[in-house]
């Protein structure tokens, strides 16, 4: 009896440390049904990320073919210019290169959002904030030290940390904009949520049609599974 | 004049290879106790896991390719590109795990009834051996994909061997075939993956059934059916295994696959269970990994390694928890095999197994705590104290009257209508608020009724109470 409560103790202690890690994260609406967004969000990578980024396990058709659009309009509004629709996203930075001004080549994000939350990008795309100190002029308050500089801050405008003294350390209370940007704070939110929600996709394209599958899969199984039922039933009838 | 070329094409093979006796002796004519209730299922769902990881596995070796610099983009080429990869992907990673949980479940079928008693020990240890050879290919397979938690969780488990005195780094480096995990490591675990403990693991099936046809099944009463045989000298509570078991594991195997195809189609990460996060990630050999856990059916085990503070000696604790169970058909001194007529000490003695097995397989997924470390010794002592001391305690306890033939116990299907009471116990019924809604799907009594707390803390009280009678 002790060692059930102990263990019932134990669990939720852990589960109390999992939810302080999780708390300051912000929450990322992802729907990848969303054809609009997704579009949205490839061009957005196209636009920003995608010159140091690439996706390499996914194909401009296979996008064409997941939301419903034209081959065509695939290659006029996401791809790059030259791209073809058989190719990659391949980022056009040389590795080499990217390893002498950042310090780290830039990751694959095929599977970013399998490694990572979506909330973890979300909040890590909007928690830039400047930071005389880092060599880029930006640090960022989830991903600390990051190589990466803030991407968005035409967009997003400049943040500012405001500070507050925990047990003697400084520690940063909250990010605030302090020289706005081209966009407002909801409009900005929902590019990053698009973008969010593209690298949801992109880390796994078939989700949407295995779950379509798996309702019929699991129908045909429960039909076999009764006719198994029925089956034994007959079988066994004379067994006492 | 068409059957008769069959018949005679029929008659041509059985009298050059002995099908028919081979299908008789360990199907139509094997008898196996009628007795049988879910826990025996999981034996046949074994075997069906491992068809599926071999159908899987091979239709993966298709297109995997185990080059370190390949493997990982190898993979995911597999879960797009490849036509109907990332079924057969998930259905293969899925299957590791489903294959430990039936197997735990298997084994502690065996531990309950006393399966692994005289005279059934060969068959224990056939199945202990196939437990070892399933950890090897679990283990081996794991490192495959070349993830980042491939890559740490191989460099900890291979480096585990270096703390053997004297010949503990040359046999860690002739394990690696290098200084780290490396293209060498990823080469021959994949031969041994894909050829060599895939041959171990079906002869091992083939003596596990074998030894099993030999002396015959166990039941959940553990007596013996061939005891009482009637005048033709069959078993009088014994059944032929097809059609009786061929159609009841039907059943157990649809179940089993809904469970398997929930997963595979809307859960194939289980929450990083089943597959991590952190294997999204390809290996770096220059970047750790804050935390660093093997799967879970791997996590009791590891955690018993992490609870002792010498790590030569949690190796040895870590090997002794497997080892142990090799001997448990000598450590059982009682002569009654099922749980059903034993002591209360062995049922309290099992319930602290089963606590510090669990416990342990969740301590082992955490980081190292100082908490942690204590519960884990703990659990480690409870997960050691069932074995080593049952010499004393299967001598003392008191058993209960065997029954001379099998008994009947009521069937799940018997229990339909008493966990419907339950049910109707524990929720109330939400008074209709819009008369609209009666008319939908929402209408339902089912969908309409609410949790009761009252009666959920009755019902839980009551099976408290029930457990622990059970104990004694």
């Amino acid at each position: 009896m002790k060692n059930i409560f102990i263990t019932i103790l134990l669990l939720a202690l852990s589960f109390g440390v999992l939810a302080e890690e999780n708390a300051h994260l912000q929450h990322a609406k992802i729907n990848p049904t969303d054809s609009e967004s997704l579009q949205r969000g490839a061009k957005h990578f196209v636009t920003y990320c995608l010159g140091c980024h690439s996706i390499k396990h996914i194909r401009y058709q296979r996008m064409s073919l997941d939301f419903g659009i034209d081959d065509k309009k695939v290659l006029s509004d996401i791809a790059p210019q030259g791209a073809t629709i058989y190719q990659q996203m391949n980022t056009a930075m040389n590795a080499h290169d990217s390893e002498k001004w950042f310090g780290i080549q830039p990751p694959d994000l095929s599977l970013a959002a399998r490694s990572r939350s979506a909330d973890w990008i979300y909040s890590y795309l909007k928690s830039f904030y400047a930071d005389p100190k880092k060599p880029l002029g930006t640090n960022n308050l989830i991903f600390k030290d990051v190589g990466m500089p803030n991407v968005f801050w035409q967009l997003q405008g400049e943040q500012k940390a405001t500070f507050k003294t925990v047990d003697g350390k400084q520690e940063i209370e909250s990010l605030a904009v302090n020289v706005p940007g081209a966009l407002s704070e909801q409009e900005f939110d929902a590019m990053v949520n698009d973008l969010v929600n593209f690298l949801v996709y992109v880390g796994e394209p078939i989700k949407l049609e295995r779950e379509r599958m798996g309702k019929y899969v699991l129908f045909f199984l429960s039909m076999f599974l009764l006719l198994a039922y029925l089956l034994k039933k007959e079988y066994w009838k004379d067994v006492h | 004049m068409k059957t008769n070329r069959i018949t005679e094409c029929s008659n041509w093979v059985l009298a050059r290879f002995p099908l028919s006796k081979l299908w008789n002796e360990h199907m139509a004519h094997y008898y196996a106790p009628k007795n049988f209730n879910f826990w025996y299922f999981f034996g046949s769902l074994a075997l069906l896991v491992l068809v599926n990881q071999f159908v899987t596995g091979i239709l993966l070796t298709m297109n995997y390719k185990p080059d370190a610099k390949l493997a990982f983009d190898s993979v995911e080429y597999i879960m797009r590109d490849v036509n109907w990869g990332w079924l057969v992907r998930y259905m293969h990673s899925t299957g590791a795990s489903a294959f430990f949980i039936v197997v735990y479940l298997h084994m502690f079928r065996g531990l309950i009834y006393g399966s692994y008693k005289q005279p059934r020990e060969l068959i224990w240890i056939f199945g202990m051996l196939l437990f070892l050879a399933l950890m090897a290919e679990a283990f081996m397979g794991y490192l495959l994909p070349w993830g980042q938690m491939s890559y740490w969780g191989a460099q900890v488990i291979i480096s585990l061997f270096s703390a053997i005195p004297f010949v503990g780094d040359d046999l860690s480096l002739w394990i690696r075939g290098d200084y780290v995990v490396s293209d060498a490591t990823l080469n021959r675990f994949f031969a041994f993956h894909v050829i060599a403990v895939p041959l171990v693991l079906v002869m091992l099936v083939f003596l596990h059934i074998v030894a099993l046809h030999e002396v015959g099944s166990n039941n959940p009463d553990g007596i013996e059916i061939k005891k009482t045989k009637d005048a033709n000298g069959i078993p009088l509570d014994g059944i032929p295994f097809h059609p009786y078991y061929t159609v009841k594991d039907l059943v157990g195997v649809g179940v089993f696959l809904i469970f398997f195809a929930t997963i595979i189609f809307y859960l194939p990460e289980v929450g990083g269970f089943f597959l991590e996060s952190d294997n999204f990630i390809p290996a770096d050999p220059l970047r750790t990994p804050e935390h660093i856990a093997p799967l879970w059916y791997f996590t009791p085990f590891y955690a018993i390694l992490r609870a002792i503070p010498d790590k030569f000696a949690g190796v040895i604790a870590m090997f002794g928890s497997i080892a142990v169970l090799f001997i448990l058909p000598w450590l059982d001194r009682s002569p009654i095999k099922s749980v059903r007529y034993r002591g209360g000490i062995f049922k309290k003695a099992l319930f602290v197994l089963v606590v510090s097995f669990v416990a342990l397989g969740y301590l082992g997924t955490q980081p190292v705590t100082p908490t942690g470390t204590i519960f884990s010794r703990i659990f480690t002592l409870g997960y050691f104290g069932f074995f080593l001391l049952m010499p004393i305690y299967s001598r003392w306890e008191k058993a209960k009257p065997l029954p001379t033939r099998l008994t009947e116990q009521p069937t799940i299907e018997d229990h339909i209508p008493a966990l419907k009471e339950v049910f109707d116990e524990m929720t109330v019924l939400k008074p209709v608020t819009n008369p609209d809604d009666m008319k939908s799907f929402y209408g339902s009594t089912v969908l309409r009724r609410r949790p009761n707390p009252k009666g959920i803390l009755r019902v839980v009280s009551r099976v408290a109470k029930k457990i622990k009678a059970s104990l004694d």
